[in-house]
C-alpha cells in the first residue's frame, strides 16, 4: 500500500520507455530516402557501364559517334513526301519527310478513330436491335485480330484485289481507284479558290467571335441564338460565296492516265490508305468502347432529373450526359491516342515511309545504330509526351470536384 | 353548350382515368383513378414494389403507360413531344438520390432550367435561384458543388431546383428514405414549409407518417398497382377499412 503513491510518482518522473521510441531504420522518412538513393545509384552504376561499354566497343571497331552524319545527303528516294525533298537532299531532311509522314498518319488517325469510335459507341447503346447488334459485332471482330494482321488484309485488298491503272474504278469524274491508290481531282490554282480559302478562315474566326458575342446577349437577354446554323453559314456558306463571285471556275487539276499511272491530280497511296484505314478501323474498336462505357458511367437518374426540368433529349445529352461522360473517356482515350502514334510505327511492314522506317534506312546505309534508334526514340517520345500533356491539362480542366 | 366551358379552377390539376402499364408481362399499374384539385397535397405510401414510384413517374412522363388517359393541367400526355415537354415545364420533380448535376455547382443547378428551357436572362435565373436556396435555407452553399454538401443539404439543393422553374405541381419520390435519420427533419421542415406557404399541388410518395399528418389533404394506398383505399389523414391512420392497408399500417408502426 505504502509502495503505491511512490510508484506512481516514479512512473510520472521516468524518461519515455526505450521501446515506444522508433528505431531510425524503421522511419517510413528515412526508409523512403534510403530507397531513393539506392534506385538512384543502381540507375546511375547501369547507365554508366552500358555507356562506357558501348564507346569501348565503338572505338575499338572505328566507328564513328555522333550526329554529323544528319548533314550528309541521303542518296535515297523516299516515296511519300509532304515537302519537297529528293535523295540529293541530306539525312535531316529524310528524317524530316519521315517525321511529317508519322504525324500525318497519326493526327488524320487521331481524328478519324475519334469520329467513328464515337459514332460506333452511341450505336452500341442504341435501342434499334440490329444497329446495337452491328456494333457490338464490329467491336468484337476488330478488337480480337492483331493489327498487323489487319494492316496486311487491307494493304492486300489494295493492291491484289483493284484493278490496275489502265482498267481503275471510275466512281465518278476525276476519281479513279486503282492498285496504285486512290487519285482524285485538285482545284487548280486560281484567284477564286484563294479567295475561298481566305473567306474561310476569316468565317471561323468570325464564328468564334460570334458564339462569345452569342453566349453574352444569351446571359444578358435570355434569348438563344441559333449559332449552330450561322456558324455553318458563315463558315461554308461565305466561301462559297467568294467563289461564286470570283466567276465560279470549274477548272481542276485531274489525273490523267499516261502509260502505266496517272499524272496530276492529288492521290492517297495505297500504303498510306492502308495504314489509315487499319489504324483507325482497329483503334476505333477500342474508342467505341471506352465511349459506351463513358455514357453508362453516367447514371439514368441524370438524365431523368434533366429531363424532369424540361430539358430536351438534345440539351439532355449536351449539357448534362457529355460534359459527365467526357471525365471517364478522357484517360483511357489518351492512352488510345498515345497507341495510334506508337501503332504507326507498323508502317514498316507495308513499306509506308514513316519515320520508322527512315530511320532504318538511314541507319542501314550510315551504320549509326545507336544514334538511329535515339531519333526514333526521341520523335515518339516528343510526340506522345506532347498529347498526353494536352490530354492532361484537358482532364484536369473539366475534372470533378468532389467533397 | 355553355357547360362545356370549364372554370380553369373547376378543372383538375391532374387526371389518371383508367391508367394501365405493364413491364413486359409484368401488370405494374392496373385500372388507376386518380384526381387531383388544384393546390391538393397527396401523400401516397404502400409496401415496396406496389408502383408508386411508376405511378407518379407516368404523372411527367418519365415512364409511358399504355391505356388510360393522363391530363396534367389540361395537357393530355401522348407521345407528342411538345406536349411531354410543356407538362414537365410545370412540373417539378425531387428523387430519392437528389440526381444533382455534379459537375455544375448548386447556383448552376438551380439556373439551368430557368436558362435554357424558360430563357431567362442570367442575372434574373441567378437572383431568383438565390431567393429559393434562402428558402431551403442554403444559400451560402450556392458556389459549392453537389459534392461538397451533405445529403441532407444537396436534397433542399434538389427542391429549390425543381421549385425554380415555378412549377404547379410537385412531385417527390420517397425524398427522405435515402437520408440519414438526422437530416430527414430539416428536408420535412423545408417541405412542410413549401406546403404552408405556396398553393403548389404536391404529390408526395413518403412513409413518414407525421408529415402526412401535418400536410396531406389525402393519403392513398397502393398495393400490387392498384389505389386500394383512400382517405383523409385521420380517417386514414385511425379507421383503415381494407385488409392490406391495416397489415401494412401495423408493419410501418411496429417500427
Ligand atoms: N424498368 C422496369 N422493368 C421491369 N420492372 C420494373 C421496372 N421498373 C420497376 N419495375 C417493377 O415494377 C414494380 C413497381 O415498381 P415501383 O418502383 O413503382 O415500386 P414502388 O412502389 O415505388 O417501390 P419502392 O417503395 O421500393 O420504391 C416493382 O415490382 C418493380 O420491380
Ligand atoms: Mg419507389
Amino acid at each position: 500500500m505504502a509502495a503505491h503513491p511512490a510508484q506512481t510518482g516514479a512512473t510520472a518522473g521516468r524518461p519515455i520507455p526505450k521501446a515506444s521510441r522508433a528505431v531510425f531504420w524503421n522511419d517510413p522518412r528515412v526508409r523512403g530516402i534510403f530507397y531513393q538513393i539506392l534506385a538512384v545509384a543502381l540507375i546511375g552504376g547501369a547507365v554508366w557501364w552500358l555507356a562506357s561499354n558501348t564507346i569501348e566497343n565503338l572505338n575499338s571497331r572505328n566507328i564513328a559517334t555522333g550526329f554529323h552524319f544528319l548533314g550528309r545527303e541521303a542518296g535515297f528516294d523516299i516515296g511519300e513526301n509532304l515537302i519537297d525533298y529528293s535523295p540529293a537532299d541530306s539525312y535531316f531532311k529524310a528524317l524530316l519527310v519521315g517525321v511529317l509522314n508519322t504525324l500525318r498518319v497519326a493526327v488524320i488517325g487521331i481524328i478519324l478513330a475519334t469520329i467513328i469510335g464515337t459514332i460506333i459507341g452511341i450505336a452500341r447503346l442504341s435501342k434499334n436491335w440490329l444497329v446495337a447488334k452491328l456494333a457490338s459485332i464490329y467491336v468484337e471482330v476488330v478488337r480480337n485480330i492483331p493489327l498487323i494482321l489487319q494492316l496486311f488484309f487491307w494493304y492486300s485488298l489494295i493492291t491484289e484485289f483493284l484493278p490496275g491503272p489502265r482498267d481503275a474504278l471510275h466512281p465518278m469524274a476525276g476519281v479513279f481507284l486503282s492498285n496504285r491508290g486512290l487519285k482524285f481531282p485538285l482545284p487548280a490554282h486560281e484567284f477564286a479558290y484563294d479567295l475561298a480559302m481566305v473567306l474561310f478562315a476569316l468565317g471561323l474566326i468570325a464564328a468564334v467571335a460570334l458564339g462569345h458575342w452569342a453566349k453574352k446577349r444569351q446571359d444578358a437577354t435570355g434569348r438563344h441564338f441559333p449559332t449552330a446554323w450561322v456558324n455553318l453559314g458563315l463558315i461554308v456558306g461565305l466561301p462559297i460565296a467568294g467563289w461564286l463571285l470570283a466567276g465560279a471556275p470549274l477548272t481542276f487539276n485531274a489525273p490523267v492516265l499516261q502509260g502505266f499511272n496517272f499524272v496530276g491530280g492529288a492521290s492517297l497511296s495505297p500504303e498510306f490508305s492502308a495504314l489509315l484505314l487499319g489504324l483507325v478501323i482497329y483503334t476505333a474498336g477500342f474508342i467505341a468502347e471506352i465511349v459506351r462505357s463513358g455514357i453508362q458511367a453516367v447514371g439514368k437518374g441524370q438524365t431523368e432529373a434533366s429531363l424532369a426540368l424540361g430539358l430536351s433529349k438534345g440539351q439532355t445529352l449536351r449539357l448534362i450526359v457529355m460534359p459527365q461522360a467526357l471525365r471517364v473517356i478522357v484517360p483511357p482515350m489518351t492512352s488510345q491516342y498515345l497507341n495510334i502514334t506508337k501503332n504507326s510505327s507498323l508502317a514498316v511492314a507495308i513499306g509506308f515511309p514513316d519515320i520508322v522506317s527512315v530511320a532504318n534506312t538511314t541507319l542501314n546505309q550510315t551504320g549509326q545504330a545507336i544514334e538511329g534508334i535515339a531519333i526514333i526514340m526521341a520523335v515518339f517520345l516528343t510526340i506522345s509526351l506532347s498529347i498526353a500533356t494536352f490530354m492532361n491539362w484537358y482532364n484536369k480542366h473539366i475534372a470533378l470536384v468532389e467533397r | 353548350m355553355a357547360t362545356a366551358v370549364q372554370q380553369p379552377s373547376d378543372e383538375p390539376m391532374i387526371l389518371l382515368e383508367k391508367v394501365n402499364k405493364w413491364y413486359g408481362d409484368f401488370h405494374v399499374l392496373t385500372d388507376i383513378d386518380l384526381s387531383v384539385k388544384r393546390g391538393e397535397r397527396i401523400v401516397i405510401c404502400g409496401p415496396s414494389g406496389s408502383g408508386k414510384s411508376t405511378m407518379i413517374r407516368c404523372i411527367n412522363r418519365l415512364e409511358e403507360h399504355q391505356a388510360g388517359r393522363i391530363v396534367v393541367d389540361g395537357v393530355e400526355l401522348t407521345n407528342d413531344v411538345r406536349k411531354v415537354e410543356a407538362v414537365r415545364r410545370d412540373v417539378g420533380m425531387v428523387f430519392q438520390h437528389f440526381n444533382l448535376f455534379p459537375h455544375l455547382t448548386v447556383l448552376q443547378n438551380l439556373t439551368l432550367a430557368p436558362i435554357w428551357v424558360r430563357k431567362t436572362p442570367k442575372a434574373e435565373a441567378e437572383a431568383t435561384a438565390m431567393k429559393y436556396l434562402e428558402r431551403v435555407r442554403i444559400p451560402e452553399q450556392a458556389h459549392k458543388y453537389p459534392g461538397q454538401l451533405s445529403g441532407g443539404q444537396q436534397q433542399r439543393v434538389a427542391i429549390a431546383r425543381a421549385l425554380c422553374i415555378n412549377p404547379k405541381v410537385m412531385l417527390f419520390d420517397e425524398p427522405t428514405s435515402a437520408l440519414d435519420p438526422e437530416m430527414v427533419a430539416e428536408v420535412l421542415d423545408v417541405m412542410i414549409k413549401l406546403a404552408d406557404e405556396s398553393n403548389v399541388t404536391m404529390i408526395c410518395v413518403t412513409h413518414e407518417m407525421g408529415f402526412a399528418r401535418s400536410v396531406a389533404d389525402r393519403v392513398i394506398f397502393m398495393d400490387r398497382g392498384q389505389i386500394v383505399e383512400q382517405n383523409t389523414p385521420e380517417e386514414f391512420f385511425s379507421h383503415p377499412q381494407n385488409e392490406r392497408t391495416k397489415l401494412f399500417l401495423s408493419q410501418i408502426l411496429a417500427h
